[in-house]
């Protein structure tokens, strides 16, 4: 066996050699961006347990017109956000515990848009009935919607009813306090009972812009779109 | 060492492989091909596929075996440097074989659209206007593609909306497949569909299921982020149990039957543009 | 006949200063050129979008400012490399030089080249790149589907990931055998000293690499969800990466459409004296057949992606349902293009397979004009079977007979030559070097994907069968199998001729046994995946396809181990050890294997004669009287 990198090899062998080790070194450089690029999700946020059952949890949302500080990348993405730690946290990965009752929040600050399927105007698959500024509702119409919180694999649709254009204090970007601008204020509850990962999703066409009002941030985990971990 | 002779031999080795072969994946294989036997469309789809098979396996065993035989017998001796004997072609094998293989792929494309016909489309997306349609009464059931669901409107009970398909048993189902955006595929496996939704078109598929039993829903064309979690179950029920069901679900989704637009075979939503 | 570069010895300008040598027409000079074009396209393209698409200003997402950042950095790293110098110093009435860099030593490697040899060299490894890098995503996708549930990678970078394994393959592994192969050893087959037109020749090499970069990018810029079928409306949809696909597939598709008439205008006119038609090796008609393909089809993907870019820029509505367009048009067009594209990739593979296995059964290619006729009648037919990748899409249901019988008829020409493969074995004396192993895995795997086709060209059957992991595994089978298995063929069959450095034979076969049962063992399962309900494209699936997917994930991990030894064998071989091969390792009789090693500039000192017919095994002759006639000294 020839000494591989001893005097044996030419000078010529070197250079190449070196050549080679430069190019694999930045080829692992590169492999690893992509690796970290590919393999990045939202943070997973877990839904805090609710005071007065332990059997529940709850999760605080809102959703906003434009991410503002929520994203620096992409302010004007329209955006879910969640109240973490007193936070708002541009994040849509939940983590909930599996055969519990979630009871959920949502602050919303955006103006209607109206949903492609006036099906989905319909509230479905929650505990009890959702409400909507305190009043219980089982539809709104379907060109009041500005957004809906949607599990399909759960069942439940939630349509979020939009702000008033005429609104005298809008939000503009976020994150927005609910004591400061106009918004409505959705609660509802639903079950879980098994375990999983299951998207979830709006399904009103709410990226301006984008064809179909569904590209960017309908597209793009994070924004419109995210997990809940039934863990 | 006399040279036995090639030709004969492999020759029988194949025919009798063959005859061994195509009868044993035709019995043994054929009914338990996908897609199964739980719509007529799916039922001949198997059919289909037990004739492809049984046509493919002397094909294969010929390939295969050929090669195993020829990797066997016909080497360079160790070590020796020989040259094999100057064939350059056999005009009457190579007449055989273009005969051969025209009269298979013709019979093929033949019984094809035979069968493609004769199972009205054999539940595949057939366009607006199929050529063939069943007779005898249909149910119509559109199918509404959306970014990421599907979701099922009955026109002819009330046009009545709802999130996962029911189908009774026993019945030619018309499916007239659409989308509201991007292109996605309806696909229910068990019964043998799959039917492109394409935005502004109506595409429709024929199915009768032939059995109570759940079936899998899932989009079959790559249409953004939730295409793979674009999948749901669906139902086939005795015909009573669908009448009970239906005047149910009547009920409980009045309140978005009464948002929906009226029914059409496609739904013209406003293409929002970039420029916005 | 000229006597300028017959002698070269390759004298190294000796004396310059390193940095003076880096002042130039070059690499260097080419990306920092590409760079500044790219923010030059930049800057435009904000500017002139900025007043009329307030919302495209405000933010980062903007197409006019990417296509533009682009295409001004291809034509910057165009110049760089020194493409202009030639047709400007026609302009000025200057005289031009005809030859690039022929007579410079390393460094020809790296800039434009006229020389054939080291263009397809360069095609070698700069294809080399990019296929394993299509090859790492691969690797990603199977570490995802490990899992049912979208797990290690995002839903969106899944998508990309997806789509940059298919667009990658399926553009760079076009030019996989015409790129490094054909170009090397095309004008050698044919007795000629270089190909018709060396400056287009180096030029769609320039233009891969720029399209492999391009198209590397998209993970800056969102990824894009498509596949490598890009089809509208989603294409529309989508995020800025899309551009990157866009441009990526542009500029492949005229690098294709370059390359291919480079090689019909070469194997047309340059033909040696006595090199007839019935005396063109094999391989070089299936060289002719590709170009074929390339010259007509290429233009139309190129055509289409400019419609998609209009629309994504400037609100066209070619594709666009409801703005007045079709999203059925774009398939079509797309498909128009793609299934001659799927023959592009395969022909190759048949001619590579034909021309090889003569030298190792030391017989004459059986059936040389039923070889010939089945090329050119794939040729044909592959221009008329594009609607089978829409049988279930509801467009023109009625003509689904038709296109049923077109796409069965084409498996008659492809029956042709595995009647030639067969034939060419009977009675052969076979010696299983690690070419001939994978010309004989060639054999089994194109079966299997062609018998596969025959499902998916039913309609019935197709019903099931389309757009899941059954036709992902068919069209494995036939691309992987067709054309990687050949194209590794061709790289050790020729690559000592190309480098005079021999492989490893030991690690070339664990290579090949590995890759052949790791191959078998990734997709043949994918067939019953997709059949059991996985569609394509999908990071979700059904819990219980749960352990053949785990299965398939191992194997393929393997296939990629195997390609791993591929990459040692040649860092070993070809750089570390440099063991010198013999002349004409495989006593072959074809004619690149008789002249010097390395080739002399001009190929040839006196252009050949041909005057029999390209595979003259077979006549048994003794040991000694095979070795080479006229080589070396």
């Amino acid at each position: 066996m020839r000494e591989l990198l001893g005097s044996g090899l030419s000078l010529f062998a070197k250079k190449l050699l070196a050549v080679i080790a430069a190019v694999a070194v930045v080829a692992g450089l590169i492999a690893l961006y992509v690796a970290d690029w590919a393999t990045s999700f939202p943070k997973t946020v877990a839904a805090t347990t609710a005071p007065v059952n332990s059997e529940a949890t709850t999760l605080t949302l809102e959703t906003v017109a434009s991410a503002g500080k929520l994203s620096p990348t992409k302010p004007d993405w329209v955006t879910y956000s969640v109240r973490t730690k007193g936070r708002w946290v541009r994040s849509t990965d939940f983590s909930v515990p599996t055969n519990s009752l979630v009871h959920v929040t949502i602050y919303q600050f955006d103006s209607p848009t109206g949903l492609r399927n006036p099906f989905l105007s319909q509230s479905q698959g929650t505990v009890g009935p959702a409400t909507l500024d305190g009043k219980p509702f089982n539809s709104i119409p379907a060109e009041e919607a500005s957004h809906t919180f949607a599990v399909p694999e759960l069942g439940v649709f939630v349509p979020l009813a939009g702000v008033p254009e005429e609104a005298k204090h809008p939000c503009e970007e976020g994150p927005c306090e609910p004591s400061l601008f106009d918004h409505r204020t959705i609660t509802f509850s639903f079950r879980t009972f098994r375990k999983g990962r299951f998207r979830w999703q709006c399904f009103v066409p709410c990226a301006a812009g984008w064809y179909f009002g569904n590209g960017g941030p309908m597209q793009t985990l994070g924004y419109m779109d995210g997990f809940i971990d039934v863990v | 060492m006399s040279e036995p002779n090639h030709a004969r031999r492999f020759g029988a080795i194949w025919v009798v492989a063959s005859l061994i072969a195509t009868p044993l994946v035709i019995v043994l294989l054929g009914p338990i091909l996908p897609p199964g036997k739980s719509s007529e469309q799916a039922a001949g789809q198997v059919t289909d596929n037990t004739v492809l098979l049984g046509m493919a396996t002397p094909v294969l065993l010929l390939v295969v075996l050929y090669l195993i035989y020829a990797v066997i017998n016909f080497r360079q001796p160790k070590g020796a440097v020989l040259e094999g004997p100057a064939i350059r072609g056999d005009a009457r094998l190579q007449t055989t074989w273009i005969v051969i293989t025209s009269v298979m792929v013709l019979t093929l494309a033949v019984y094809g659209s035979v069968r493609l016909f004769a199972d009205n489309g054999a539940g595949s997306g057939s366009g607006p206007k199929p050529l063939t349609t069943p007779s005898g009464p249909k149910l119509p059931v559109q199918v509404i593609a959306q970014q990421w669901a599907f979701t099922y409107r009955y026109p002819t009970y009330g046009g009545v909306e709802v999130p996962h398909l029911v189908l009774p048993d026993n019945r030619m189902i018309e499916l007239h497949v659409t989308s509201l955006d991007v292109i996605h595929s309806f696909w229910a496996r068990q019964l043998g569909v799959k039917a492109d939704a394409n935005p502004q078109v109506d595409n429709v598929a024929f199915v009768k299921p032939t059995r109570v039993q759940t079936f899998e829903v899932r989009c079959a064309e790559l249409c953004g982020i939730w295409h793979g979690e674009m999948f749901d179950t669906g139902r086939v029920v005795a015909p009573a149990a669908f009448n009970t069901w239906i005047r149910q679900a009547q009920v409980a989704y009045a309140p978005a039957t009464k948002e929906l637009p009226p029914y059409s075979k496609t739904y013209q939503p406003n293409p929002a543009r970039r420029g916005g | 006949m000229s006597t300028t570069a017959a002698a070269l010895p390759t004298p190294q300008p000796i004396g310059r200063p390193f940095w003076r040598r880096l002042i130039g027409f070059n690499l260097l000079t080419a990306v920092l050129l590409g760079v500044g074009g790219y923010y030059l396209g930049w800057f435009i393209g904000h500017q002139i979008t900025g007043d009329s698409f307030e919302y495209q200003k405000k933010i980062d997402e903007n197409d006019v400012a990417l296509l533009l950042a682009y295409v001004f950095g291809v034509v910057g790293f165009l110049i760089g490399l020194g493409f202009a110098n030639y047709p400007l110093s026609r302009l000025l009435g200057r005289p031009a030089s005809l030859r690039e860099k022929e007579d410079q030593g390393i460094g020809r490697y790296f800039g434009l080249c006229t020389d054939h040899k080291v263009v397809g060299l360069q095609y070698l490894v700069g294809i080399g790149v990019f296929f394993f890098i299509g090859g790492l995503n691969a690797m990603l996708i199977r570490t995802e589907l490990l899992h049912t549930t979208p797990t290690v990678v995002g839903p969106n970078q899944y998508l990309s990931l997806v789509g940059m394994h298919g667009t990658m393959m399926m553009g760079m592994m076009t030019s996989g055998i015409l790129g490094p192969f054909a170009n090397y050893f095309v004008p050698i087959l044919i007795g000629a000293r270089r190909m018709a037109f060396p400056r287009i020749e180096a030029l769609t090499f320039w233009l891969l690499m720029a399209a492999g970069f391009i198209l590397t990018s998209t993970i800056f810029f969102g990824g894009f969800p498509t596949g490598w079928t890009g089809y509208e409306p989603l294409n529309d949809q989508a995020v800025m990466g899309m551009d990157s696909y866009i441009l990526f597939f542009a500029l492949v598709g005229i690098s294709m459409a370059l390359l291919g008439l480079n090689m019909l205008a070469t194997i047309i006119t340059m033909r040696a004296p006595g090199m007839t038609w019935s005396r063109l090796p094999i391989f070089v008609w299936s060289v002719l057949a590709t170009a074929v393909l390339m010259v007509l089809a290429a233009p139309v993907l190129v055509a289409t992606l400019l419609m998609a870019a209009l629309d994504r820029t400037i609100d066209t509505s070619f594709f666009i349902p409801g703005g007045g367009g079709s999203a059925y048009l774009f398939e079509n067009l797309f498909w128009f293009f793609g299934h001659p594209e799927v023959y592009v990739l395969a022909l190759p593979g048949f001619g590579i397979v034909l021309e090889l296995l003569p030298v190792f059964t030391r017989k004459p290619l059986w059936g040389y004009r039923l070889a010939v006729s089945g090329m050119l009648g794939v040729t044909l037919l592959s221009f008329f079977v594009w609607q089978h990748h829409l049988f279930v899409s509801g467009i023109n249901a009625d003509l689904r007979p038709f296109y049923m019988l077109s796409t069965e008829i084409i498996s008659i020409p492809t029956g042709f030559i595995f009647l030639c493969f067969m034939g060419t074995l009977w009675k052969a004396r076979t010696s299983f070097t690690v070419p001939m192993l994978f010309c004989l895995a060639w054999g089994f795997n194109f079966l299997i994907g062609g018998l596969s086709g025959v499902f998916l060209s039913d309609t019935p059957s197709d019903t099931t069968t389309h757009g899941t992991f059954f036709s992902m595994a068919h069209f494995h089978y036939t691309i992987m199998g067709g054309l990687i298995f050949t194209f590794f063929a061709a790289i050790y069959y020729w690559v000592p001729k190309m480098t005079g450095l021999r492989f490893n034979e030991r690690l070339a076969k664990w290579h090949f046994w590995l890759m052949f049962i790791a191959f078998n063992s990734t997709f043949l399962p994918l067939f019953a995946v997709g059949m059991e309900g996985q569609p394509r494209r999908v990071s979700e699936y059904a819990p219980n396809l749960h352990t053949l997917n785990v299965w398939v994930s191992i194997s393929a991990f393997v296939l990629g181990f195997s390609m791993l030894i591929f990459l040692a064998n040649a860092v070993y071989s070809l750089i570390l050890v440099r063991i010198p091969a013999v002349q004409n390792p495989w006593r072959s009789k074809s004619i690149e294997w008789q002249i010097p090693t390395p080739v002399p500039v001009n190929n040839f000192e006196q252009i050949p004669v041909f005057d029999a017919d390209p595979y003259p095994y077979g006549t048994p002759l003794p040991v000694g009287a095979v070795r080479p006639a006229s080589a070396g000294a």
